[in-house]
């Protein structure tokens, strides 16, 4: 998949850079606080998928809504959510967006249009296409978008979903995030067709099979669709192929992933893919790099000494809150 | 006050709503140019127009997700199922997203799902059944069943005006076989969690909803002849149940039945029977009894049907073990 040419500035593409650190600097700093018995829940990581999650969401304005997956730490970041915040999910505490209520990335943000999700894959794409439909009746141009593994891709949400947005002309644009696992089942016992976008044809939408590990390739591509559905022409359906570099969750060693496919994607790490761009372009240096890195590594620990620092709810909240 | 079906009331309680509130759409399937496969809709999409009249494709599960994401994003839909058996395909979006929104996020999620219910009409298994209890289980979902054209308007606005999701199960053998007066009023609601003594007594309670509250008060009537005073509650709202209502009805009347179209086995019936136990033991003077459908699919053929159902004749012989014990 050759790469492609780009609208993005110097300090967007940078940024992009940063994110894709910041959320592996993010996402590493949660496997400690679990290593050391601070995060009791799940931990759901998106090494080698940063990419996909924060180029689509770069895509996104701020009035555009959201729907993250489990492992899109990224883009929550992209969208502008803080390391705090996803800290104190992880944390469970009183002042998290969720109130202690959802664990990890499972959480919304009215302010920055991010709708959270729950654990049944694909069940977010109707809600996602809702959403849409809601922009589109309300005479507004803001779109929605989802994420999806290749793994929820096999669930009957992703087909209701879908052709709904589909005849209902819904500003939505579906990301998946095709990372060739879904937990241990490689991609062979998960669907037949070549691809996954093979089946936008079936809905009459356009596909679009990207580079999951090429954060600019995500981000132009996620681009068009979304200016294509503020246009009034419908939903888009993405694939971007990666890898999960990493477990289905922290307690995961994926020995069922075969070393030499390991070794061929981490050569593919987004970080990795993103850093050799700049470069090529003259963008990047030690200096800059070294930059990037010590504003992360400040931002970490000012967040996490800030969500340690926040009280646990109280017991009996548990109780608050099941209706409006 | 004009003298309304059941079906009449429905569809004028959704006619009155949209008027007034610019964000409240429907959606289902076959309901805006045919009009619904009862016709409750008829004559919607002409008035208001297929943006807020949607016809969607057979797809429960996406009908009612779509409405949660319009309901997170300022509408207020309305989500039809065409037949309340197919609400099982939707029963995740209901259960999972729908139910705890809210509470997980703090966002109101403004849905209503309106599920024609019931046998009686000789719709086999699958176009017959009364689902309710598959949701009264669930935190963050309140249920509805109403009985009368007045309740069935009445709870239909306010179930519209609720920040919550409400099942709205709308009995179909009473859709046109039911008339009664109904308030005109634009602001006229039923309270959503408010039951209703249909028929006073002092010697009996049955405590019901939906199509038996009908089955009680034909029963009421035949005990009345024979000297029994017995009274009807039609709790209207399943979730979150009126518990003063029942409290007062049993300290009237000291013996209850629980009524109800649904298979008994861990039906409604179960709740209310626990919560009189735990909480006016001592007012009864016999134990609560339940009778509800038969535990079984409910099956087409006439006489086999007839039979699943609790007959007026069933409520009659359980009153009277009641009344003797």
């Amino acid at each position: 998949m050759p790469k492609k040419k780009t609208s993005l500035t110097k300090e967007q593409k940078l940024e992009l850079y940063y994110l894709l650190k910041l959320t592996r600097a993010v996402e590493e700093t949660v496997v400690r606080l679990y290593k050391q018995g601070r995060v009791v829940g799940g931990v759901y990581l998106s090494r080698g998928m940063e990419a996909a999650s924060v180029g689509a969401a770069y895509a996104l304005e701020r009035d555009d809504i959201l729907f993250p997956i489990h492992r899109d730490t990224g883009a929550h970041l992209a969208k502008g959510q803080s390391p705090k915040a996803i800290f104190l999910q992880y944390l469970g505490r009183a002042d998290s967006p969720s109130r202690g209520r959802d664990p990890g990335i499972h959480f919304s943000d009215r302010s920055l249009n991010v709708v959270g999700n729950i654990s049944h894959l694909g069940s977010m794409i109707p809600v996602a296409v809702g959403a849409a439909m809601a922009m589109k009746l309300a005479g507004k141009k803001n779109v929605s978008l989802n994420f999806i593994g290749e793994g929820g891709s096999n669930i009957g949400d992703f087909h209701e979903g879908l052709n709904l947005a589909a005849v209902q002309k819904a500003p939505f644009i579906l990301v998946v995030e095709n990372n060739q696992f879904a937990y241990s089942t490689p991609t062979h016992l998960e669907y037949a067709c070549e691809n996954i976008v093979d089946r936008a044809v079936g809905y009459g939408i356009p596909g679009e099979l990207v580079d999951g590990t090429d954060v600019v390739v995500v981000y132009e591509a996620v681009k068009k669709a979304v200016e294509r559905a503020r246009r009034g022409e419908g939903p888009t359906l993405i694939e971007a192929k990666m890898m999960r570099l990493t477990g289905h969750s922290a307690h995961d060693d994926a020995k069922y992933v075969p070393e030499e496919l390991k070794k061929q994607w981490e050569q593919k790490d987004p970080i990795l893919v993103m850093r050799r761009r700049l470069e090529a372009e003259g963008l990047l240096d030690e200096k800059v790099e070294k930059e990037i890195d010590q504003r992360i590594e400040r931002e970490i620990e000012e967040a996490v000494e800030q969500a340690l620092a926040s009280p646990l709810p109280k017991p009996e909240e548990a109780a608050e809150g099941v209706y409006a | 006050m004009a003298v309304l079906t059941y079906l009449q009331a429905i569809s004028e309680g959704m006619r009155e709503e949209m008027r007034r509130d610019e964000s409240v759409v429907l959606l289902g399937e076959d309901i805006g140019v045919y009009g619904g496969a009862f016709k409750v809709t008829k004559g919607f999409i002409d008035e208001f127009g297929p943006k807020r009249v949607i016809d969607t494709p057979i797809s429960e599960s996406a009908i009612v997700g779509a409405a949660v994401g319009m309901a997170l994003y300022g509408f207020r839909p309305i989500a039809e199922i065409q037949f309340a058996d197919f609400i099982t395909v939707a029963y995740n979006q209901i259960v999972q997203n729908a139910a705890t929104i809210h509470y997980r996020y703090g966002f109101p999620v403004p849905i209503v799902v309106r599920a024609p219910s019931g046998a009686g009409v000789h719709g086999g298994p699958f176009h017959s059944q009364n689902p309710e209890a598959l949701f009264t289980h669930v935190p963050g979902l309140k249920v509805v069943a109403p009985s009368t054209p007045a309740d069935a308007k009445g709870l239909l606005k306010a179930a519209v005006r609720d920040d919550n999701p409400v099942l709205y199960f709308e009995h179909k053998y009473l859709y046109r076989r039911i008339k009664g007066e109904v308030p005109e009023d634009d602001d006229f609601t039923v309270p959503i969690g408010v039951a209703d003594v249909k028929r006073p007594g002092r010697d009996a309670t049955v405590i019901t909803y939906g199509s038996t509250v009908h089955t009680a008060l034909q029963a009421a009537e035949d005990l009345s002849a024979e000297g029994a005073e017995v009274e009807v509650l039609d709790l209207r709202t399943l979730r979150p149940y009126d518990e003063q209502a029942i409290l007062d009805s049993v300290g009237r009347t000291n013996r209850v039945l629980v009524l109800h179209e649904a298979s008994k086995t861990g039906g409604v019936g179960a709740e209310i029977a626990a919560f009189i136990t735990e909480n006016a033991f001592e007012k009864l003077d016999a134990p609560v009894m339940r009778l509800g459908g038969l535990d079984t699919p409910v099956p087409y053929s006439p006489p086999l049907e007839e039979y699943w159902l609790p007959s007026k004749e069933r409520v009659v012989g359980a009153l009277r073990r009641l009344l003797e014990y």
